[in-house]
């Protein structure tokens, strides 16, 4: 037995595989007859037209397999002038030009987000930024809007309020949608055709000159006053979403359409669960997202890697302008989001289906609403259902909660004669001890209102005073709903206790 | 001895940052006893060409993870990655995939 193991090792070939040949002796997986050019997953060369079709291919799959727009929907596209999203606009643009039976069957609409104040751009960086942006818009032909992100402090607080819609239809009613969307085509034939195309190139809102100097200023001072990196990053995502919102809820957008990409996607996971927003995993990962209520934001990107996308860009020529970043040549470890960015990265060099991975543990998360939860108060930032759970003061979220009021200075004001005898009951009633003491303190007020990751970055905002007046004005107008509805609720349980109290006499 | 070869060096992506905002550099690397490969151009750029925080473009011998390399239009895990020699007139591109979204 030795031996004949002995005569097996001697057979297997020694040493390091043999070096890659070269690239004439390859050939295409797919078509078996093509150079190829490019290698996606581990080992798998395509050529150049297998690697344009598989590309298409997912991202019509994507659209199609999830039936949640609808023909003539109008869609926004939000577009950051980077790769991930550039590429997403072309494929909205190819798409639509198709021959009829194939072609996208939504009208589009495409929003850029000027956020050179936030990362200390000079106004002429920004201005000529923005001239690249206009040509690279209008060669779209869709109508485009360009906001700053100075406008965030012009915000009407109604952003932050969940729109309830009706829910989105069955399958029977996606097929129902297409089938008269497509006899309506047919009847109007040519002209049909011609006067969407109209639509699309007549009307581009032009934004409305550079923004103020004092709002300028007012954005670099908020930015400036956030201690860290990572809550600056979560800061601008939280602001960019709200204006983008703000612009779909405007001119009647009922599906935004984002660009991240697989590898984005999986970077935002690991780094989610880093910041504390476990709970909200399946909102911030997955295809859609509707946090909103009436407008739902969509992610048709997420099975394309980097890669593909910057092969795709280089080797069709798609335009995108590359904008500095907040993190634009910061070191490894400046951030969460860096960190995890390069963890990850590495991570996939070494062991390449790291990123496929997470892609299909975040595809399993599903959007259950916890028992008993189902309409709870929403987060004031993320506007996702908060994970609180008042009753459960062992946690630390729980502890976290009930010490707010503690760490409140004595308010010396007529509020205060009640504040005792609501101290008296905590252990029990953590929430109306807030809601006495902490109507007087902004802060207070605020981070109440906030889900577990959104008060940690907001930890890192010395003074909420900075923020712009929406969101303050909403939080302020939330709390004092919360009082008014306790006091209400603690009138009807007194008035209930009369009753049996007469009843049993 | 290898012949001084002529390549074009391009950089796309966001990378173009680390060099000064320019893209496209028309090299010219001197003769030398080994052949040019990917590794030894690398080691010539961080000496020629970057311009500041090359643990941002260089990690170790190879690039950075994220930044993808194409010789003429090619993705280099075809053509031996690191081990590629260089011929005259090549064309390389180095894309950072993690600048923008």
């Amino acid at each position: 037995m030795c031996e004949m193991s002995e005569e097996y090792r001697e057979s297997v070939p020694k040493g390091l595989p043999q070096p890659r040949l070269g690239i004439e002796d390859q050939k295409c997986v797919k078509c078996k007859e093509g150079l190829p050019v490019v290698v996606i997953r581990a080992g798998d060369a395509f050529c150049r037209d297998c690697f344009k079709a598989l590309y298409i291919h997912k991202f019509r799959a994507m659209l199609g397999k999830n039936r949640l727009i609808f023909p003539g929907e109008k869609v926004l596209l939000a577009w950051s002038g980077g790769a991930s999203s550039s590429s997403m606009v072309w494929q909205v643009l190819e798409g639509l030009s198709r021959d009829s039976a194939k072609r996208l069957r939504f009208v589009p609409g495409v929003v850029y987000v000027d956020e050179g104040a936030a990362c200390g751009q000079s106004p002429e960086n920004r201005a000529k930024t923005l001239a690249e942006v206009k040509l690279v818009l209008q060669t779209t032909g869709f109508p485009w809007h360009i906001v700053a992100l100075e406008e965030v402090f012009s915000l009407p607080p109604s952003v932050l309020r969940f729109a309830a819609q009706e829910p989105a239809g069955t399958e029977g009613a996606y097929k129902a949608a297409v089938d008269s969307f497509l006899q309506q085509q047919h009847a109007l034939g040519a002209d049909g055709v011609e006067r969407q195309s109209q639509h699309c190139s007549q009307d581009p809102h032009s934004h409305t000159g550079p923004p103020a100097t004092a709002q300028t200023q007012a954005l670099s001072r908020l930015f400036d006053s956030v201690k860290t990196l990572t809550a600056k990053e979560e800061l601008l995502q939280t602001l960019r979403t709200h204006l983008i919102l703000h612009v779909a809820r405007n001119h009647g957008y009922s599906k935004v359409m984002t660009g991240d990409s697989c590898t984005r996607l999986a970077i935002k996971l690991m780094t989610s669960l880093a910041l504390g927003r476990g709970a909200f995993l399946a909102w911030d990962t997955g295809f859609s997202d509707e946090r909103h209520g009436d407008v739902v934001v969509v992610r048709p990107m997420r099975e394309h890697t980097l890669k593909e996308v910057a092969f795709y860009n280089h080797l069709f020529a798609v335009p995108s302008i590359c904008t500095p970043a907040l993190d634009t040549k910061a070191p490894e470890k400046a951030s969460i989001h860096r960190l995890m960015e390069a963890f990850i990265l590495r991570l996939q060099a070494q062991f390449p289906s790291t990123i496929s991975t997470v892609y299909r543990t975040s595809e399993k998360l599903i959007k259950a609403p916890r028992d008993g939860c189902a309409a709870g108060p929403r987060c004031l930032l993320c506007m996702c259902t908060l994970d609180v759970d008042t009753a459960d003061s062992a946690t630390a979220f729980g502890a976290q909660t009930s010490h707010l009021p503690q760490m409140q200075p004595p308010v010396a004001q007529a509020g205060a004669a009640a504040g005792p005898c609501c101290c008296a009951g905590m252990g029990g009633a953590p929430r109306c001890c807030r809601s006495c003491l902490c109507r007087e303190d902004p802060r207070a007020q605020v981070m109440e209102q906030l889900c577990y990751g959104c008060r940690v970055n907001m930890k890192d905002l010395p003074s909420l005073e900075p923020l712009p007046p929406y969101i303050l004005s909403e939080a302020q107008l939330r709390s004092q709903r919360a009082t008014v509805e306790q006091e209400v609720r603690e009138y009807l349980l007194g008035d209930s206790e009369d009753e049996t109290r007469t009843g049993e006499s | 001895m290898a012949a001084p070869l002529s390549v074009e060096v391009e950089f796309g992506g966001g990378a173009e940052l680390l060099f000064d905002g320019v893209k496209k550099h028309q090299v010219t690397l001197p003769g030398q006893e080994e052949p040019w490969d990917i590794r030894s151009l690398l080691v010539w750029i961080k000496k020629n060409l970057l311009k500041e925080r090359p643990e941002l473009f260089i990690q170790g011998d190879s690039v950075r993870p994220g930044i993808l390399v194409l010789v003429n239009d090619a993705d280099w895990e075809l053509l031996g990655e690191l081990d590629y020699q260089l011929q005259d007139q090549d064309s390389v591109l180095f894309i950072s995939t993690l600048h923008g979204g």
